[in-house]
């Protein structure tokens, strides 16, 4: 099979499994469209780890494949194609391998859903547009499977459609990914008419000589590249969910826990992460553009850490913490470290989707229960789940000792992020912003991620012997009302097996990986996909201060002994924080207010200008002077001479038709002179 | 060929007008009635998609001319180009799905109603054709008649109101082009529209005839602040009217840009560019924003009718190519998309009787194919790519931005907009509890409404995903046009 081929395989079969599952579904029944769709994923999921190996590895050039034409005017040409170079199979293992691993996962976890075709029809035809927009050769691509993973994620969001809940969350995604869209697409518009064309292989070697250019834009001048890479990272904020753009994700954990891991948590909210990467040839001659990245990465890196010290919902805390390490990626690509964002985007995937499917697998044992207030000492009822949530915690805290090189995967990524902020910071700003917050924001995640496991897991345990567990809106679907005394269990080996594997890539794809990625072998790993400008070294740098190296290991160690002086130590202290209902806990338990002042904003605002119009503009000025105004008239005028409006249509149409005979008549006329 | 297409469904009105003598009693009349329009509109469109295939796409002018002698010196001239040769085809592909879509649904007067349908089909496809810009003028002020009686006779309890702001609007805008169109013939001595588009007038009276045809191409697009009759229009018509309503009316005033604003008065087209291009997007803000307040279904999609209008007069103005394509092919997607969801509120209102968005709710739940099906006309609305609807506006939108930015600025928050109206009304239908009890036994789509939404989904797939269908016919028309333009505007 030539690479080609196998490829396209690689792609199309997600896309086949969508169609069997969707379109069959009814007619092969549950159990075949599952095994239809998980059988395909796991088969482009191997074909994904062997484009990978043969690419990375030298043995397969980097390629093109064009499949057929898509939008072709002028200039304006894209084609369906399939780009495999090393940044492009890096995404096509992230996203085959979790999607492959969710999918199995969810034959546990929606055991009891009535829908089970559908689910797992939504879930490959999101892996199958993922693989579209990783694979993308021009704009045009990039932007369907752009919008087509925003389509499978409302889908998803939505899934249990009866609750109005998910119904909001999923159009609230579908709009706020929307608002980062247009940006997005204002950017490719620049890019177009600056460059004269959409396709990356044309744009990327015209970028040095164009970059400077002034370009009017609103009325006003523009440095081009920085304009056109500023509009796409609007499109990237919205995609990845990044601060003033990031309210649809916490929400989007209506949607079922699965789908949180896949889409909300290792790939589709990455995407902005990848697209800046691989569009590094703009970036780099982009220096605003790139500050702009950075400080909005660092912003979302603290806030969403912030917000996460308040929840009570074991999704929501997982959701800002994901909010708050794609803010991570985004310095770190902001400062020009892309191919260490890249290398967090990857192990991200797997302690992230480790962590959001051990939060599934809790809140199976828990019956549908979310709230971690009701939780405690589960460790010895599920001592599985257990143990590879504290894999996942040990790895996203980034724990590890330095000068050994010996940690979990997050400890390799996370730090090669906070250094190169800290190798850029000289005569920069924005990148000692990012080091500085990288820091801090350490210390919260360390904070919020063993909190979440002391609540959980240690403890006096809340949901024995009648105590009623509180109503809140987080609440799961249908099926878990009426249950008698809770007795967690462990869930089924089809949800512990995904886990294991999860565990095992959150504890070692990182060391395994690291000189790869961004250590000394990264030239030929990367083989040019990432471009760095001659003047960008961030990642060169290697003899860094003891203390820059300590650092964000003493902040995460901080934050685990806060944690169990508050949720062990002095077990109840973090409730009765949260009872004072103090300014500082309500700000940060309200998210910053942000969906409140949104609502009032944009929502009423547009309710009311709609209003405004509609009865304001239309009904009252327009018809009013309009033709409301000319009947009104003509009724008098009809009164006053005899009873023309009749009311009856054959009139009209004969008035109409004398109109037409007379205006014709006059044509004849004047015609013929 | 074109003649015989034109004016086809008319030998479907003789045959209906005769075969009524036969069929004995009312039943027996109405069902003739619907056969054999169904027939003429099927042999309607395998004859169009005979032209299409003919249709030799290298070549920028008019094909299947024909000239014949009238009377009084006035010559009948017909003949197709890249620009109306796809609007013929779109007419003749939803005219028997709407004679489809009444089967059921009409019952008072069938033989008039199909009569009426039928004498719409000939007189829409002859505004394409025409290319004698009194044939035009006729086709064009004639097709008002039908449409004018489908409203007020078969259309809701507000129908008569509809019907007369649909005709004062109407008319203000055709007197004003019918003195234009008198002035042209007495200035260039020709009523012939090749000949006219060669003719170049001088700037000062281009003024003056662009501002008279724009006032009747704005009204029938309808633009921004004449749209007022479109949601009343829409509101009272019955679903098959609306399709057409929406499908193929509106696009008349688009293609008459296309045709004689552009080419005929090419100064004044860029000296009133600025004017469009604000008209264009206070349409797309103000018109969905009006959407989004909407509570009767059919006034929601109305209103996004006009502001997806907003794309298309931004391409066309925007005198570039991409700009032209787009505009065009925003044209016949729409066509295509709004048809379609004026189908689905019918198959709703059908069964209830009523469009109030408040009464219905949950309807997944006892309709699921019709819930896929409206889901996907609503995302070709929305404008989400692998629908045609996306591909329309992008590139119209993209050649906005190249005409002026400001203009693809606030545009392109239209795809912001269109996500909020759309999926908000998609969510108050279809998801949920069902609620209403009146609802419990509602039933999902059946054969015959199957069967309608069968080549509409495929259609919009099929252009979304392989644009080239489209941009194949119309590329060397529109690269005449664009070029014609930047010669006589040099710029």
């Amino acid at each position: 099979m030539t690479p080609q081929l196998i490829v396209i395989l690689a792609v199309f079969a997600p896309l086949l499994g969508a169609a069997v599952a969707g379109l069959a579904g009814w007619k092969i029944g549950d159990r075949a469209s599952m095994a239809v769709t998980t059988a395909l994923l796991f088969f482009a999921c191997g074909l994904g780890w062997l484009t990978f190996f043969q690419v990375v590895g030298g043995h397969w050039p980097a390629f093109t494949t064009i499949l057929a034409r898509f939008i072709d005017i002028g200039a304006f040409q894209s084609a369906w194609s399939l780009r495999i170079d090393s940044l492009s199979a890096v995404m096509l293992v992230v996203v085959t391998t979790v999607s492959a691993l969710v999918h199995l996962y969810s034959w546990g976890y929606m055991a009891e859903d009535e829908h089970k075709p559908r689910f797992f029809a939504y879930l490959s035809l999101f892996t199958f547009f993922m693989l579209a927009l990783v694979t993308a050769a021009d704009f045009m691509q990039l932007f369907f499977g752009w919008e087509g993973v925003g389509l499978a994620s409302y889908l998803l969001i939505g899934f249990w459609y009866k609750k109005p809940s998910a119904n909001a969350a999923a159009i609230k995604a579908f709009v706020v990914n929307r608002v980062g869209d247009f940006g997005f697409a204002l950017g490719i518009m620049t890019v177009f008419w600056a460059f004269g064309s959409i396709r990356f292989a044309d744009i990327f070697p015209q970028v040095a000589a164009h970059a400077d250019l002034a370009w009017n834009f609103a009325g006003r001048s523009w440095r081009l590249m920085d304009l056109a890479c500023v509009l796409l990272f609007i499109g990237a904020m919205g995609k990845s969910a990044q601060f003033l753009l990031h309210t649809w994700l916490p929400d989007a954990m209506e949607g079922p826990t699965p789908v949180s891991a896949l889409i909300h948590a290792a790939t589709m909210v990455t995407a902005g992460v990848y697209m800046v990467c691989l569009l590094s040839p703009m970036y780099e001659y982009a220096p605003a553009a790139k500050a702009l990245v950075t400080v909005v990465g660092a912003i979302t890196a603290l806030f969403a850490a912030t917000v996460g010290l308040a929840q009570n919902d074991i999704k929501r805390v997982i959701a800002y913490s994901t909010c708050s390490q794609l803010g991570y990626m985004f310095f770190g690509a902001g400062v020009g470290a892309y191919s260490a964002a890249m290398f967090h985007l990857f192990t991200h995937a797997f302690f992230k989707a480790l962590l959001f499917l051990g939060a599934g697998s809790v809140i199976v044992a828990m019956h549908h229960e979310q709230d971690m207030r009701s939780m405690g000492a589960l460790w010895r009822r599920i001592p599985v789940t257990y143990a590879v949530m504290l894999v996942g915690t040990l790895s996203i805290t980034g724990v590890g000792i330095p000068y050994l090189d010996v940690g979990l995967s997050g400890f390799y990524s996370k730090d090669s992020l906070i250094n190169a902020a800290f190798a850029a910071a000289p005569g920069s700003l924005s990148a000692t912003f990012a080091f500085i917050i990288g820091v801090v924001a350490a210390g919260l995640t360390s904070f919020y991620s063993w909190r979440l496991v002391f609540m959980t897991f240690h403890g006096h345990a809340k949901w024995g012997g009648g105590h009623a567990t509180p109503a809140h809106d987080d609440t799961a679907h249908g099926h878990d009302g009426g249950h008698g005394p809770l007795e967690p269990h462990e869930s089924p080996p089809v949800m512990l097996v995904p886990l294991l594997i999860l565990a095992l890539g959150a504890a070692f794809a990182g060391g395994i990986f690291v000189d790869n990625f961004i250590g000394p072998e990264r030239g030929q790993f990367w083989r040019g996909a990432l471009f760095t400008a001659p003047t960008n070294h961030v990642l060169a740098a290697h003899h860094l201060p003891v203390w820059v190296a300590l650092a964000p290991l003493a902040a995460t160690a901080l934050g685990l002994a806060i944690a169990w002086w508050t949720y062990i130590r002095h077990e109840g202290l973090g409730a009765a924080i949260a009872a004072r209902r103090g300014p500082v806990w309500r700000f940060l338990y309200n998210k910053w207010y942000f969906d409140e002042i949104y609502h009032a904003v944009f929502v009423r605002g547009a309710e009311w200008l709609g209003d405004l119009f509609w009865k304001g503009g239309d009904k009252a000025i327009i018809d009013g002077f309009g033709p409301d105004g000319v009947s009104r008239l003509s009724y008098a005028a009809g009164r006053a001479t005899g009873r023309l409006q009749t009311g009856y249509v054959y009139h009209y149409a004969f008035v109409m038709l004398l109109g037409v005979a007379g205006l014709l008549s006059f044509a004849l006329w004047a015609f013929g002179r | 060929m074109l003649t015989l297409i034109t004016f086809l469904p008319m030998l479907g009105v003789a045959a209906i007008l005769i075969t009524r003598q036969f069929a004995g009693d009312q039943e027996g009349q109405d069902q003739t009635a619907r056969i054999i329009a169904l027939a003429t509109t099927l042999a309607v469109l395998a004859l169009s998609v005979l032209l299409v295939v003919q249709f030799r796409i290298s070549e920028s002018g008019f094909q299947f001319t024909e000239t014949y002698a009238w009377f009084a010196g006035l010559n009948y001239r017909m003949g197709v180009d890249g620009i109306s040769v796809l609007f013929v085809l779109l007419t003749a592909f939803l005219m028997p799905l709407c004679v489809v879509a009444s089967w059921r649904s009409v019952t008072n007067r069938v033989v008039e109603y199909m009569i009426a349908f039928l004498v719409l089909e000939s007189l829409v496809i002859g505004v394409f054709c025409a290319l004698d810009l009194i044939v035009f003028y006729l086709f064009f002020e004639g097709q008002l008649i039908p449409m004018f009686l489908i409203i007020g006779i078969w259309g809701g309890q507000n129908r008569v109101y509809a019907a007369f702001k649909f005709f004062l609007y109407t008319l203000l805008g055709s007197v004003l082009m019918l003195a234009a169109i008198l002035a042209m013939i007495g200035i260039a001595h020709t009523s012939s529209i090749p000949a006219l588009m060669a003719y170049h007038f001088p700037a000062s009276i281009q003024t003056w005839l662009w501002l008279a045809f724009f006032a009747s191409f704005a009204v029938k697009l309808p633009m921004w602040p004449v749209h007022t009759w479109l949601p009343d229009a829409h509101v009272e018509a019955p679903t098959a009217g609306s399709v057409i309503l929406a499908g193929i009316l509106l696009k008349m005033g688009g293609y008459g840009f296309l045709r004689f604003s552009l080419p005929m008065f090419p100064q004044a087209s860029v000296l009133f560019t600025p004017l469009i291009f604000a008209l264009s997007v206070i349409a797309i803000v103000y018109t969905s924003l009006v959407a989004f307040r909407q509570t009767d279904m059919k006034k929601l999609i109305a209103y996004s009718s006009v502001a997806h209008m907003g794309f298309v007069t931004l391409g066309i103005f925007s005198g570039n190519l991409l700009g032209e394509q787009g505009a065009l092919f925003q044209m016949l997607s729409h066509g295509v998309i709004s048809g379609a969801l004026f189908l689905c509120v019918g198959v709703v209102y059908d069964r209830m009787h009523t469009r109030e968005i408040a009464f219905y709710g949950g309807l997944v739940n006892r309709m699921p194919i019709y819930a896929a099906v409206f889901m996907l006309f609503t995302m070709g609305n929305v404008g989400l790519p692998g629908t045609s609807g996306f591909v329309g506006e992008i590139t119209a939108l993209t050649g906005a931005y190249g005409a002026a930015t400001w203009a693809a600025i606030i545009g392109s928050t239209g795809v912001i907009l269109s996500a909020v109206y759309a999926l908000t009304l998609y969510r108050r239908i279809t998801f949920g509890e069902l609620v209403n009890p009146a609802l419990a036994a509602i039933g999902d789509l059946g054969r015959r409404e199957a069967l309608i939404f069968a080549p509409l989904m495929l259609a919009t797939l099929a252009i979304g995903l392989q644009p080239a269908l489209v941009f194949h016919i119309t590329t060397a028309s529109a690269e005449h046009l664009v070029a014609a333009y930047r010669t006589a505007t040099g710029r």
